[in-house]
């Protein structure tokens, strides 16, 4: 008998058995789909962090006050009140490699224009943040050299502020004074939508001068971050160490005490946030996988079942000539055909699954081919793994024995 | 055709042994009619088994059409209930929810023919049993008549040298009985071996010679003086969708 008849045989068999054949299929099916719908969701999250820190700015060292812990990874850096202004020039004089420097202080305040009210997050800045940050500005213009000299109470909104505030981002802001927890500013410039990148909104946020921030708004004189540009990427790690010379200095630290700043690498966070997420989807993908295995797991029960239920059809088949090997195909493809076609229906759920969670968390959960094959293989190989047992015992019945079977 | 040499069927069942067969010699030639008799437990089914390459014997020698089936390997088994032997049973073990076509086609699919020639020739073996019209009912939309003339019709398509049959009317009317026996009757007619078991001497006198069994052992083998004809026609089809 060939491949193509006892494909039919078996297809027959499992087109008898329908509900059955389905309820088998079911552990493949999400076994499947678990596997392809994370690790589409681990990749979506992977390349949604990465382009999230790398349109934090081109070649970006993020200095941060307090002390970091090892690996570069900011630890509870950022709460401690050890960078200043002063700090700036001496940065920005550190060395060759540093080629820009704009620092930040944040608060969260309540913005108020007219009638509109909304809540969110000021930045005190520089001019150069704009280029640093790749902030770019629609409307208007960003803030300048001179109103960070005169603490002028003025203000650059984000896209999302204007519509919060006005109804829409388009509507007519320049000019217009808002208030920021009751003190006016007037905004100069409205900044071009970076678009919102998984959780962080880029487009809610409001620029005034660092001065204006620390005088009006924060009411003490330390940065939050200083953002700090090099020359190249080949530079980073000698404006790196250029920094800290200059900063140790600066405050006075003596040789082999702990520095109270830190500097991350945009290259670092890059690496470190990867290899988490690398982390989580593997995590995923291997819980999935466990799943398959159940999934497995539960066809060999079935086709076992199965064989024992069948014994008389095998007695019949053998009596009129079915040999040893036709049954083993018949049982095998069976198997087989459970778990690939369980595996089709996975994977099309699988689609259908990080699609949905991709839109929901506004990630591009991108399937991969790799892990359609993979799956695809895997449960093909699961088929044969797990039918293997049940189809030898199928054919290895004695026909007579198989007969008398009730 | 059939030679049987000091065959014995032991069965060990725990400490006690069962003894089926206690060395049966037996031989049957080419295009004879042959019922088996017997009282129950006697071992006609044992034999009918052996004979059908189902079960092997304990001991003893079974030549069929000149080859010696008791070394046969299980492959070699298969192939020769494939091809030589077409066997026909008391419960008719029809596949359940597969058509009577599928059924009889069966054997055609494990000798490795082709689609087309599989449906005509079990078409052909459907007619002949007067079946035609019958051909997409399952199992379980036929009589017990019905089913019997389709597994007939499945033993018969593979053309085999001997058709062996154990009790084929044992669950059937008279009516329906005499029909299988005119089957068989023709079949004979045409130049086939045929055994049967049969507990009935209405239907062993159908037959051309009867072989009686007790204890495992043949007691007697008679030639039937006057064989009955069976009523040739086989029932009229009504209301029957093809
Ligand atoms: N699988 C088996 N295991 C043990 N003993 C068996 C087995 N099959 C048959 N026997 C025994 O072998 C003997 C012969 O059985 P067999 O089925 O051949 O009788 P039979 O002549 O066909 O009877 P019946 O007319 O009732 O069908 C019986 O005593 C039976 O109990
Ligand atoms: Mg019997």
């Amino acid at each position: 008998m060939n491949f193509l008849e006892s494909l039919r045989v078996s297809l027959r068999a499992l087109k008898a058995n329908k509900l059955r054949s389905m309820l088998t299929m079911l552990g493949i099916i999400i076994g499947v789909g678990a596997v392809i719908a994370m690790v589409a969701i681990g990749n979506g999250a992977s390349a949604s962090i990465t382009s999230q820190i790398q349109g934090l700015g081109s070649n970006l060292l993020i200095v941060s006050p307090g002390q970091s812990n090892s690996g570069g990874v900011k630890g509870g850096a950022g709460s401690a009140n050890t960078l200043k202004m002063e700090d700036l020039p001496k940065i920005q004089a550190a060395g060759s490699a540093v080629k820009a420097v704009a620092p930040s202080a944040n608060k969260n305040v309540q913005v108020v224009y007219g009638s509109g009210n909304t809540s969110t997050n000021v930045t005190g800045t520089t001019a150069e943040y704009a280029e640093i940050r790749n902030v770019n500005v629609e409307r208007g213009h960003f803030l300048t050299q001179q109103d960070v000299d005169g603490s002028a109470r003025v203000a650059v909104l984000g896209p999302t502020v204007v519509e919060n505030l006005m109804g829409s981002s388009t509507a007519n802001v320049i000019g217009k004074t808002i208030k920021l927890n009751n003190v006016p500013f007037q905004v100069v410039g409205v900044t071009a939508s970076q678009g919102s990148s998984g959780v962080m909104n880029n487009d809610d946020m409001i620029f005034v001068p660092i001065t204006t921030a620390q005088m009006r708004l924060i009411g003490n004189k330390y940065l939050r971050q200083v953002f700090v540009e090099a020359a190249s990427a080949d530079m980073m790690q000698t404006a790196q160490e250029e920094i800290t010379t200059a900063l140790q200095k600066a405050h006075h630290i003596r040789a082999g005490k702990p520095d109270d700043f830190s500097i991350m690498n945009q290259a670092d966070i890059l690496a470190t946030m990867q290899g988490v997420t690398q982390t989580m989807t593997m995590l995923l993908g291997g819980i999935a996988a466990i799943s398959l295995l159940v999934g497995g797991i539960g066809i060999m029960n079935i086709m076992l079942v199965s064989v024992t239920e069948r014994t008389r059809e095998i007695g019949i088949r053998k009596a009129i000539g079915a040999k040893g090997r036709d049954i083993l195909s018949q049982f095998l493809i069976e198997a087989v055909v459970l778990s690939i076609l369980g595996g089709g229906i996975g994977i099309a759920f699988g689609w259908l699954g990080s699609n949905l969670v991709g839109k929901a968390l506004k990630l591009n959960a991108s399937m991969t081919v790799s892990s359609v094959l993979m799956a695809f293989g895997f449960s093909a190989a699961i088929g044969i793994i797990f039918g293997v047992f049940p189809a030898r015992k199928a054919a290895a019945m004695d026909p007579i024995e198989a007969l008398r079977y009730e | 055709m059939i030679d049987l040499t000091d065959i014995k069927k032991i069965y060990a069942t725990g400490d006690i042994q069962v003894v089926a067969l206690a060395g049966v010699d037996l031989h049957v030639g080419a295009g004879e009619f042959v019922s088996i008799m017997g009282p129950s437990g006697s071992g006609k089914s044992t034999m009918m088994n052996i004979l059908g390459c189902l079960d092997t014997p304990t001991a003893g020698q079974y030549f069929l059409d000149g080859t010696d089936v008791s070394k046969a390997s299980g492959n070699q088994l298969a192939i020769i209930r494939n091809q030589k032997i077409g066997f026909v049973f008391q419960g008719f073990n029809l596949l359940p929810r597969t058509t009577a076509l599928e059924n009889v086609e069966l054997p055609l699919l494990y000798a490795g023919l082709g689609a087309k020639e599989r449906k005509e020739r079990a078409l052909l073996a459907l007619e002949s049993v007067g079946l035609a019209k019958r051909v997409h009912h399952r199992p379980k939309e036929l009589s017990g008549g019905q089913q019997q003339r389709v597994a007939i019709a499945r033993a018969l398509v593979t053309r085999p040298a001997i058709i062996l049959a154990d009790e084929p009317t044992g669950n059937l009317d008279s009516r329906s009985s005499e029909e299988v026996m005119a089957i068989f009757q023709r079949v004979h007619e045409d130049g086939n071996t045929i055994l049967i078991v049969t507990h009935e001497p209405d239907i062993a006198e159908y037959t051309r010679r009867i072989v009686r069994f007790r204890d495992g052992h043949i007691e007697g083998d008679e030639r039937v003086q006057n064989p009955r004809k069976a009523m040739p026609q086989v029932e009229e089809e009504k209301g029957a969708v093809s």
